[in-house]
């Protein structure tokens, strides 16, 4: 059975003057109707930017692009790394939408919100203005946005950023896609607007059946609503799995590390929160090994110099939950 | 809205009348005599203290700059019987070497400026958008490289030169007639001879701005164009060519109004190089020649005082245009 978006073997890099920047490499993942898949990662992971070739929203002139993203829509499928920019374009926003971080410079200052919603909606659909205008009143009424049919002609600057995300999210499903990215849609947000709108993404997948891929760094926001999470380092994949098994096996070392470093009431008073030791690794010439193995606990474990020659592949450590690291499930969990 | 433009309408107003009060008192201290400069160097003082009377100098200062305001409404009268002279309203004061009211003098000038500025205006705004547009779009290939020479050297190379450059290519080439060159035709009876007498100060105007222009609209382009609204214009399907035209252009050139009104304001004032250069009778020419040959205070006085009020004007046009075109000014 094909799945509804398969990445494969993704790698976007983009060339500087200090050298090639491999910001993904050799990604590949899924993703299936109705299922939330998280993305986390620190900044620089290559979570944006795998979104954005998703999006087919890198410049071809100015990055090199390489692998698969296969989009299914109405029993076909679309690569939207080869397809011509006008299919591409029909999928943004149709089949494939996306919100952004910051909702404050996300929408265009000059243009009524009402005026932005309908445009989303006139580019795929047929229609008169008029309709287009009822659409999104319709919208903005199902976001949760009071008095609507006034506000649609209100400008961005007089809402506050949570309430901007709404009218993004609302743009985003004007057309009801199959697929919505939300990269880092509560970071820019209060932590009481953060929890209205994950909510609300939630209640709108359910009335649209759609995928989420949910980009974040928070993975108290990952245990909340995504149901499989894809951990991301320096550009690879490396852990991948249901968020139960992610949270209670992390098999890679960057997962545990991560997961350590989060947090917890439950915490005796006093204690030092763990870190991960070390900085991330430039993008430019990245080891040959493991990307993470400079800063990795466990790499003394591996016979001889492994992690540092070669590098590991993503492999199935329980069922369904990968990971790309030498040691197997059952070591990692023996020198914990 | 309303609120907004009167609040700029009356700041513009007071603006005038305190520049007016400012313009007074410097040429109160100028050490030029208008009254002695009225009758010639071998000059009775009797007569002198007489033109004095006439022209209303031989009140305090504050008294003259308030007959100066009313004749702007009200005209003016100098003198009595048989050399009495009257300027009508608005009146800018007479000028003696001119054997004319100030105002006469400014509205035989000012369609000479108003054409150079209007034509100059058009040309430049055409030339320096499409081509800022064009070399934004295509960032690093040798149309923007094109660009930037023409940036450099257009707003490197003094207008004097630029001028005379062009004023000496047109001459080669029989384009343009010095002796006839500078002499008003209706473009109505005879548009070629109306182009002529123009079109090369025009040029040289236009490519002296259109360099700014296409700087700023080059840069404004490129800035916007990295908006995250533009991405999300992207994002939501909208075509290369609209993200450019609706969602880019938009906020991108709206700054250049600015820049547009003032340039456009101050240029109305006269364009003192461009209209000596070309032999052009507008307003910056007749400063200059009131300003070093005749000591024609009045005159100054009013090209001074008009130049000012065009420069206010379109300040006011662009703060009015500015709201139009952004919400966030025009709703708060």
């Amino acid at each position: 059975m094909s799945h509804l978006l398969e990445v494969k073997n993704l790698s976007v890099a983009f060339p500087t003057e200090d050298g090639l920047v491999q910001a993904t490499d050799d990604l590949s993942f899924h993703v299936d109707l109705g299922e939330t898949l998280a993305i986390v990662g620190e900044s620089g992971s290559g979570k944006s930017v795998s979104s954005m070739a998703i999006m087919g929203l890198h410049n071809p002139k100015s990055t090199q692009i390489s692998g698969q993203v296969l989009i299914s829509s109405l029993g076909h499928s679309t690569d939207v790394v080869t397809a011509s920019s006008e299919e591409v374009r029909r999928l943004r926003g149709g089949t494939v939408s996306m919100i952004f971080q910051d909702p404050m410079s996300a929408l265009h200052p000059y243009f009524t919100i009402g005026n932005q919603i309908s445009e989303a909606w006139l580019l795929h659909n047929d229609g008169t203005k008029a309709d287009a205008r009822k659409k999104a009143i319709e919208m903005l009424d199902l976001v949760g946005i009071s008095d609507a049919s006034n506000r649609v002609d209100a400008y961005p600057h007089q809402f506050s950023g949570g309430m901007r995300q709404r009218v993004m999210i609302a743009m985003a499903l004007v057309n009801h896609p199959k697929i919505l990215i939300a990269d880092e849609p509560t970071t820019a947000l209060d932590v009481t607007v953060q929890a209205q709108i994950l909510k609300l993404l939630k209640d709108m997948q359910h009335e649209f059946n759609m995928a989420v891929i949910l980009i974040t760094h928070d993975l108290g926001v990952v245990a909340e609503v995504a149901d499989r999470v894809n951990v991301m380092y320096a550009g690879r994949l490396v852990e991948e799995g249901s968020v139960n098994e992610i949270y209670k096996n992390p098999v890679h070392p960057y997962t545990i590390g991560l997961l350590a470093s989060v947090p917890r009431v439950d915490q005796a008073h006093g204690t030092r929160l763990k870190t991960i030791p070390g900085q991330p690794p430039s993008l430019i010439s990245l080891p040959g090994g493991c990307a993470f193995e400079p800063r990795c606990e466990f790499a003394k474990f591996v016979p001889g110099n492994l992690c540092k020659t070669t590098r590991p592949q993503v492999e199935e450590k329980h069922t369904g939950h990968l990971a790309r690291c030498h040691l197997s499930a059952a070591e990692i969990k023996a020198h914990q | 809205m309303l609120k907004y433009i009167s609040k700029r309408v009356f700041y513009a107003f007071v603006m005038l009348f305190v520049l007016s009060m400012v313009v007074y008192l410097i040429f109160g201290l100028v050490p030029i005599d208008p009254a002695k400069l009225s009758c010639g160097t071998h000059c009775n003082p009797v007569v002198v203290e007489a033109n004095r009377h006439r022209l209303g100098l031989d009140i305090p200062l504050w008294h003259q700059w308030w007959n100066f305001i009313m004749g702007l409404f009200q005209g003016r009268t100098y003198g009595e019987g048989a050399a009495m002279i009257h300027c009508p309203a608005p009146a800018f004061g007479y000028s003696f070497p001119n054997n004319a009211c100030v105002t006469e003098v400014m509205a035989g000038a000012f369609p000479f400026t108003f054409t150079l500025a209007v034509g100059a205006f058009i040309l430049w705004m055409t030339i320096g958008i499409s081509f800022g547009i064009l070399a934004a779009r295509k960032k690093g290939t040798y149309i923007d490289r094109l660009s930037t020479a023409f940036v450099l050297i257009g707003s490197s190379l003094p207008i004097f030169i630029l001028g005379l450059l062009i004023y000496i290519t047109a001459f080669l080439l029989h384009l343009i007639d010095p002796i006839t060159q500078g002499t008003w035709v209706s473009p109505l009876s005879d548009p070629i001879g109306f182009f002529r007498n123009f079109i090369f100060a025009w040029i040289t105007l236009a490519l002296a701005y259109a360099a700014i222009y296409t700087r700023l609209t080059r840069s404004n382009v490129i800035e916007t164009s990295t908006e995250d609204y533009i991405r999300t214009a992207r994002a939501k399907g909208v075509a290369e060519r609209d993200v450019l035209y609706r969602h880019n252009l938009r906020t991108a050139l709206a700054p250049l109004i600015t820049n547009a009104g003032l340039d456009f304001g101050g240029l109305l004032g006269g364009a003192i190089i461009t209209e000596r250069v070309f032999q052009l009778p507008g307003l910056g020419y007749m400063s200059i020649k009131a300003v070093l040959r005749d000591y024609d205070l009045p005159l100054i006085m009013g090209t001074t005082l008009l130049a000012a009020a065009f420069f206010i004007f379109f300040n006011l046009i662009v703060d009015i245009a500015y709201a139009y075109l952004d919400p966030r000014v025009r709703l708060n």
